[in-house]
């Protein structure tokens, strides 16, 4: 018999006392679409849910000297926000991909993260995208950025007493273009075999690589950037063979350590790496020619 | 185990419930209310057939927890007609399009073509799919489905 209490604060504070009440007895619930998942699927559930959708001020996505997207804004309210999809269109990508609309309509950014899946659709972007966790606990407020953020698959560094309350992403990603690739045997209700985010700063004729990040999902046991086909991309002319050069360096031991699972080799994965790696950064770079004329604008 | 007293509209009706709160909007619509017609298909979120609008947006019944609902306006299968009986023009047109096979997924797909159109009038064919793409048939194949979206989308314009 699965039996719990639900608890439904109404403030941060009020939701940091409760953490501080239950301890490892309580679990945290913000859309649902995982913690219920898992509930029903094991039978087994903690003593306590502490629900944070009482927290409705943290639903937002603004720019105000960078972008500052609260943890309980939902994958729907990422995929509907047109800043995101001009400024931040991997994380724009990465939202759209998960799930269904019923499941984006309720399923909230700070969940996805805190999951810590390594199949996560928005963990590729905030990676690439340079991000950076806000969490505040007793002791007060610290940040994180999102490379530090997984420690393994469902393990994070946020300590249980602990909320995720925000996402920031610095203003000069702004001057970035980005993308994200979910790959997939489905076009919906699919989880991703790989996926890779790409996110390139082009000089102002477009002809150089200024910075570039790369990160892959899927492809260890958590997210990682591939910093060295991101430092080998620096200062690179934007060709064909250096992008597929910068796939090749992707897709070696040095950068990631995909594994074969019950969904795909770890061969394929690689190889999957190499061609999407050198793709992503040719769509980045493309949307990063768009974002500098619609400033110039 | 722990009951939860909330009160919330339910096509319309002020209702209250007195429930488990381990239940989720599924189970309390389908045992305390006797609204049969979402379905519960997976229990995890993944085929749709539980779709109900919870102040106008679709989501999975069956992973809403019940205590989540309070003072909310919950729309479902069964407040989709006029009060009268005349079938909403979605209905009509799945009926006329063969959208309906077996049944067992059209309470969820209407639900979503409602919200999809309520939001977006005048939907592209990709717009529809990817509206429904958390609802799963397996009978028709989707083609009638689209259509009868798009017919009914032309009919409420």
């Amino acid at each position: 018999m699965i039996d719990y209490d639900y608890l439904t604060p109404r403030s941060l504070k009020e939701v940091l006392s409760l953490l501080k009440e239950y301890g490892p007895r309580a679990t945290l619930i913000a859309g649902g679409t995982d913690v219920m998942v898992k509930i029903r699927n094991t039978r087994k559930a903690p003593e306590v849910l502490i629900s944070l959708r009482g927290l409705q001020d943290l639903r937002y996505i603004r720019k105000n000297g960078g972008y500052h997207i609260g943890a309980l804004t939902t994958h729907r309210m990422i995929e509907q926000s047109q800043l995101v999809m001009e400024e931040l269109p991997a994380l724009h990508d990465g939202a759209s991909e998960v799930g269904s609309v019923q499941i984006r309509n309720v399923a909230t950014l700070g969940g996805n993260i805190c999951n810590a899946a390594p199949s996560a659709d928005t963990s590729g972007p905030l990676l690439a995208l340079d991000a950076t966790v806000v969490l505040e606990g007793p002791e007060g407020r610290r940040t994180v950025p999102v490379m530090d953020f997984f420690t393994g698959t469902y393990m994070t560094v946020r300590k249980p007493e602990e909320v995720l309350i925000e996402f920031e992403i610095s203003e000069d990603m702004g001057n970035f273009g980005s993308a994200y690739w979910k790959h997939s045997r489905r076009k919906a209700m699919e989880l991703p075999l790989l996926g890779v985010a790409v996110a390139l700063k082009l000089s102002e004729d477009k002809k150089e690589i200024l910075d570039a990040k790369i990160a892959l999902t899927v492809a260890a046991p958590t997210p990682v950037r591939a910093t060295l086909a991101e430092d080998f991309l620096k200062g690179k002319p934007m060709t064909d063979e250096i992008f597929k050069e910068a796939g090749r360096i992707a897709s070696s031991p040095d950068c990631c350590t995909p594994r074969t699972s019950l969904r795909c080799e770890a061969w394929y994965r690689e190889d999957m790496i190499r061609v999407l790696v050198p793709r992503m950064a040719a769509k980045a770079a493309e949307r990063a020619g768009k974002s500098r004329q619609r400033r110039g604008r | 185990m722990k009951k939860i007293s909330l009160s919330f509209t339910l096509n319309g009706d002020a209702v209250t419930a007195e429930v488990p709160v381990t239940w989720n909007l599924l189970k309390t619509l389908r045992e305390t209310f006797e609204l049969t017609g979402a379905k519960e298909g997976c229990g995890v979120g993944e085929c749709g057939a539980c779709t109900v609008l919870v102040d106008g947006d679709a989501v999975n019944a069956c992973l809403f927890p019940i205590p989540e609902i309070a003072g909310k306006s919950v729309t479902t299968i069964e407040g989709l007609a006029a009060g009268d009986g005349t079938l909403h023009p979605l209905q009509k047109s799945f009926l006329e399009n063969n959208g309906v096979q077996c049944g067992f997924c059209t309470s969820g797909m209407l639900m979503s073509a409602k919200a999809l159109l309520d939001q977006n009038p005048d939907p592209t064919e990709e717009e529809i799919r990817t509206g429904i793409a958390g609802n799963f048939c397996r009978c028709t194949g989707y083609v009638q489905i689209v259509e009868a979206v798009q017919t009914a989308a032309k009919v409420e314009k």
